[in-house]
Parts: C-alpha cells; structure tokens; sequence
C-alpha cells in the first residue's frame, strides 16, 4: 500500500477537476450535482486522512508526475504539514457546500463545479514541489474563486469582484517576476534542487524575497491586507467561509514550505518576520474596533490571526513551527465555524449589523452556543483548542526571549476578546428590534421567492407583491409562528464548533502530528531526499 | 538591454494605467505588465541561445533554454483568461466604471445596441441594492420562470419589465422600449 499511495498523488488533482468538468455538463439535475460534489469531497478527505496517517511518523511520499526523471519532473510531495492542512481544508469545504445547500446558493449551476476546481488547484498546490507549478495551481484556485464572488455577491456586485481579481493578478504577475528572478539566478525552480540556495546566493535570496513579496499578498499580511477587508465581507456568508480557509492558508503554507527549502530557515532574515507579524496582528485587531457587521469584524480578525500564524516563520524553531501549525489548523475551524454560525443568522435575519440585531440567545440559543464556543476558543480561552494553540506560541516566542512579540501577542488576545464580546452584547444579548422579524421576511422573499424583487417594506407590514410565497413567509404573516434560523443552517457552524472542542480535549494527538510537521519543515534534507529517492 | 528596457517602459505604463479609474484602462494596464513579466522570464533564460531546443537539431550549446519558453505560454494562457474575465467585469454594471451617467455605461449601450430590452443591463444594474430586474428566462438554477414547468427552454420575449423604478436610476426603467428605435 504505502509504496503505491505516492503514484496515487496526483488523483487529488485529477478527479475533482474532471468531476468539475462533469458536473457543468449536468444541467438540470441538481440532485446530481449535490451529490456529485459532496461525494468528491468525502472521498477527498478519505484519501487525506490516509496520507496524514502515513505521514505521521515524519515519512515522506514523493511522486514523479508523468514518471519523467528527477529533476524533468514536477514532483507532488506530501509530507505531514501538507496532508494536515489538506485535511481541514476539505473539512472546511465540506462544512461550507452543507451551509450554500442549505441556503439555496449551491443550486446554481455553476456553484459545485467551481468548488471541486477550487479544491483540486488546492491539493495541488499544497503537494507540488516546483515553484511555477505552484504558481499555475494557485491560479487555478483563484479562477472558480472569481466566478464564485461575481455570482453570490449580491450585495458585493462588481465592484468588489473588481478590486479582488485586480489585486490578485496583480500579486500573481508579481510572483511570476520572482519566479523568473530565481530561475535565472538559481537556474532551476524545482524546490528539491533550490535547497539552501538562497543561504548561499545573496541574489537568489533576493529574488527568493520579491516571491515571498508576492505570497504575502495573498496571505493578506499588513500593509497589503486592505483587499481582503474590503471584498470578503461582502460576498456570501458560505463563500466567505470557504475562502477564509482556503487562499490565505494556502499562502501561509507556501510561506512556510518556501522559506524552509530555499532559505533553509535562514537566520538573517528572521527579524523581518516578527516585525512584520507583530504589525498585522496589532492592524488587524484595532480595525475591527471600527467595524459594524459581524462578518467585517470577523475579517479583521483573520488578518491578525494571520500575524499569530506567521510568528512560527519569525521563530524557526522546534517549538515555535510546532506551536504556528497547531495554530493554523485550530485557526482555520474556528474562524469558518463563526462566519458560518453568524452567517445563518445573516442568511435568515437579512443583516449582518450589530445594530440592527439583538436578543439572539433567546431566540437561537443553539447558534449562540455555537458562536460562544468558537469566539472564546479564538480568543485563546480554555478548554477549547485556541487556549493551547495561543499558549503554545506565547512559550515559544519567550524561548527565544522575543519579549516585545509575546507581549503583543498578549495584548491582542485581550483585544480579541473584546470584539468577540462586542458581538456577543450586539447579536446575542439585549432587547429584540421590533422590526427584526420584518426585515427577516422581506429578506427571504427577496432571496427566496422565484425572482429577486423590490419589496416595499412599510412601517406596519410588508407587503409582499411578487412570487410564489415560501411556507415561513406565509405562516408568519398568518400569525402562526416567529421566523427561525432552520436546522440545517446551523448544523455546519456545530459541526466545527465541535471540532474545535475536540482539538481542544485532543491536543496531545494534534500537538504530536505539528510536532512531525515543524521537524519535516526544520531539516528540509527529508524532502529532498525524498523527492530525489523516488 | 534591450529586454531590460522594454520591461521598464512596460512596466511604468502599466502603473500609469493602473492609476486611472475605468475597469477598461486597468484590464490594459495588466496587459501590459504581465508582457513585461514574460520578457522577464524570457531573459531568465539568456536569450544569447537562439537556436531550436530539439534534441539532435544541432550544437547543444547552441540551443535555446525551452523551460522559459514553456513558462511564457502557461503565463499567457493564464493572463489572457483573467483578462477576458476582467473585460467582462468591465460591462456587467450601469455603474461604477468610467461613467457615472448610467446613460453612456457600456452595459446599457451594448444593450441598446443590440435592441435587446430583455437584456438585464438594459433595465440598469447597479450594484448598490443588488436588485437584478429581468422579466423572463432562467434562473441560475437552470429552471424557467415565471410559472414554466421546468425543462421548457424560455420561447417568446414577454412584455418590458413592470417592476418598480429604482430609487438610484429612475430612468433605467422609465424607457422601456427607447433601445428599439435607436
């Protein structure tokens, strides 16, 4: 078994993408596409468990793809940081397609399809082992992520569609200048042969930094971090969740992979990490004080988790990439468990401004459960996972006697905290607002009537004009019952929250498995060996 | 040198597009640099190597660098995508793009253009209330509607759109029917 699983490497790419294919060609049958994408992305996370299972002793599989000789090939290469993050991405994707099926927007044509593409430039990103290939597969990611955007952003219309692709490009064309600066300074991109290249060229190390440049946009890091806050609020609720797992992580992954192969954890350098991880954490948790919707303030907290996540870069060593993974993966459900626990608020509501929420623990006291679980884990509160993750990197940071950082990392916590409870008191505590049931019905025949259409919403009633009424809509206004979040909106948010309750009471096992990861990343010799053994 | 010119002045016109506010110009201006990033790729492979990278065509030495070569065609494919969906981006809306006056935006006048008032950007799509207004045709589900069983293709074009004038655009829905007798 395990000398055939690494030729099975690239099936990870292969399927969804020819799965994608198909499910465009399915036109009428929604059943077909529901089950079509889902069932891909429960065989995805089969196989990704299987391959964290093989990887976790610190083994490493490598592929030759195309079986072309060593240094022709495009090498996929999985080792334990890979199939980890590949693991709770598919999770996260899973979690996500419930949520849009629950609210209707996975019935578009085009939405599974762009998912399983999604996915399969995700698996190939997180396995190749070439930095051009690299830059293909992201691109791959970023291509059904533009449809995605341009078809649920109601609210997000063109305009953030706009500023999203433009940047993005913008950071792709970048990273292709540094591709082009390492090839012709190093004179290959496979990252098996770059090993240590850039500790020993100044100009590959040069040209190794405008790559890193060009990642750390799309990891959203301070200063370059104003796309994200400015476009992911606006699309949808499920939207917003995959993508917060998925494009940032897939970045800060390359960040980790990059500078551990071609910089072979170079001292020099590291300084500029912390710098810049302390400012991100710091920018992010101070915009959020700014924001008014639960998703905006959520976004501002991803960029200075973000700053957490990288401290491992800052630090290079045992423990602080033990600490940085552990984060990263705790970081990754937990933040997509919140949009998608107050995104079902949204989604049913019509809102997602604290002021014109409230009385929420009454009403939904299971999402309220949901979201407390998830926002003190955030903030690092035990027992959930975000305690040990957050206590974790705090240790390593004083190991290394980085006082300054550890202290910023404190104080954000704090902050944290803070925003958490300023939705808490917003959505969940305090009196309801008498026009919350109104707006709730309007906003769901807007979105789930047969047309999209202007419902004047008048001071006594709505008056509801247009289209079939839906069963809520028609026992409300008969009096009969109040709006409700429905069941299958909250199960995904649950179902993560759960998660994060579990890596928290199971940290040992999680701990043991970043361990592995950190010390693949810390002698990178293993996987070269690795890539040039196959 | 050459090479290292080129990619400057394509470079700084590209940042000069960038500056400038139309969708149309930035999409130009992303042309543009991203031609500069394939001259870039292109020195990466010394271009003092001209001859054809076959195997047994000649002198090795002599031969061209075919990595490069292969990286410029994937980066071309690539760009050209995004920018054909960036192009796309640029006429969807009445709003928001070098015009304010929703009457000049290219959406409208592609509509009108074609006489196609069934067209959604005829009737104005603005991206502040997120209101798409069509009378007819399929919804993102593929199922027909108004009141069609599903599987029917849409057939005849209905009568213009009844629906109430937008607050922002009131003359988006107030001329129906002008974009035939342009």
């Amino acid at each position: 078994m395990i000398q055939t699983l690494p030729a099975l490497l690239p099936l990870l790419v292969a399927v969804p993408l020819l799965l994608g294919a198909v499910g465009v060609a399915v036109r009428k049958k929604r059943i077909i596409r529901h089950v079509l994408s889902l069932g891909t992305l429960i065989a995805m996370f089969g196989f990704a468990i299987v391959l964290v299972i093989a990887t976790s002793d610190g083994s490493i599989l490598a592929h030759q793809v195309g079986l072309w000789d060593q240094g022709i090939a495009i090498p996929f290469v999985v080792d334990s940081l890979s199939a980890l993050v590949l693991m709770v991405m598919i999770v996260l994707a899973i979690a996500s397609v419930l949520f849009a099926m629950a609210t209707h927007e996975a019935r578009a044509r085009f939405f599974h399809p762009f998912v399983l593409i999604l996915m399969a430039g995700v698996s190939g990103a997180l396995m190749t082992g070439d930095i051009f290939n690299l830059f293909v597969f992201i691109e791959v990611m970023l291509l059904p992520s533009y449809g995605l955007l341009a078809m649920m952003g109601a609210k997000l219309g063109a305009h953030g569609a706009r500023i999203y692709v433009s940047v993005n490009l913008l950071a792709s064309t970048l990273l292709l200048v540094g591709i082009a600066l390492v090839y012709a300074t190093a004179g290959t991109v496979n990252l098996a042969e770059l090993h240590g290249a850039a500790k020993d060229d100044p100009a590959v190390a040069l040209a190794g930094g405008v790559v890193l440049t060009a990642i750390s946009i799309k990891a959203a890091v301070v200063p370059v971090h104003g796309w994200l806050t400015r476009t992911y609020p606006m699309t949808s609720p499920a939207v917003t969740a995959l993508f917060s797992g998925i494009h940032t992580k897939v970045a800060i992954y390359a960040i980790y992979r990059i500078y551990s192969l071609l910089f072979d954890g170079d001292e020099r350098f590291l300084w500029v990490a912390l710098v810049i991880t302390s400012v991100t954490m710091l920018v992010g948790v101070l915009g959020a004080v700014g924001e008014k919707t639960t998703r905006s303030i959520l976004v501002f907290h991803m960029i200075s988790q973000i700053g957490y996540i990288l401290i491992g870069v800052g630090l290079f060593t045992m423990l602080g990439l033990t600490a940085a993974i552990f984060y990263l993966l705790h970081h990754m459900i937990v933040k997509a468990s919140l949009f998608l626990s107050t995104g079902a608020i949204e989604e049913t509501y019509g809102t997602g401004e604290i002021d014109k929420l409230g009385g929420m623990l009454k009403r939904e006291p299971l999402i309220a459960v949901t979201f407390m679980v998830a926002a003190l884990s955030l903030a690092g509160l035990p027992p959930f996972s975000g305690f040990v993750a957050k206590f974790a990197i705090i240790q390593a940071t004083l190991a290394e006697s980085h006082y300054a950082v550890a202290a910023v990392a404190v104080v954000v916590s704090i902050f944290t905290l803070l925003s958490m409870l300023k939705i808490w008191t917003g959505v969940f505590m305090g009196a309801e607002p008498d026009d919350l049931q109104e707006r709730a019905l309007t906003y769901q025949q807007r979105m789930h009537g047969k047309r999209y259409l202007r419902v004047e919403a008048q001071a006594e009633t709505p008056t509801l004009t247009v289209g079939p009424p839906t069963a809520t809509t028609s026992a409300v206004l008969a009096g009969k019952q109040a709006v409700k979040v429905p069941l299958k909106l909250i199960m995904p948010g649950i179902l993560l929250a759960c998660i994060t309750l579990f890596f928290g009471l199971g940290a040992e096992l999680l701990m043991g498995w970043s361990a592995t990861a950190a010390e693949n990343l810390l002698n990178p010799m293993d996987y070269v060996r690795a890539v040039n053994g196959a | 040198m050459s090479i290292a010119i080129a990619v400057g002045l394509l470079t700084a016109a590209a940042v000069y597009l960038f500056m400038q506010r139309g969708m149309i110009r930035v999409v130009l201006g992303f042309v543009l640099i991203s031609h500069a990033a394939n001259l870039m790729l292109f020195a990466s492979g010394n271009t003092a190597f001209r001859g054809v990278s076959y195997i047994g065509s000649g002198d090795p030495s002599e031969q061209a660098d075919p990595l490069p070569q292969a990286f410029v065609l994937t980066a071309i494919v690539i760009a050209f995508s995004i920018s054909m969906f960036m192009v796309t981006l640029a006429i969807t809306t009445t709003t928001d793009d070098d015009t304010e006056d929703v009457e000049a935006s290219p959406a409208r006048l592609l509509a009108a253009d074609r006489g196609d008032t069934d067209d959604a950007g005829y009737y104005g799509l603005t991206t502040e209330s997120g209101d798409i207004v069509v009378d007819h045709g399929e919804d993102e589900t593929g199922d027909a509607w108004p009141e069609k069983a599903s599987g029917v293709e849409n057939s005849e074009p209905a009568a213009p759109s009844a629906a109430t004038p937008d607050a922002e655009a009131p003359e988006a829905a107030a001329e129906t029917r002008e974009g035939e007798t342009r």
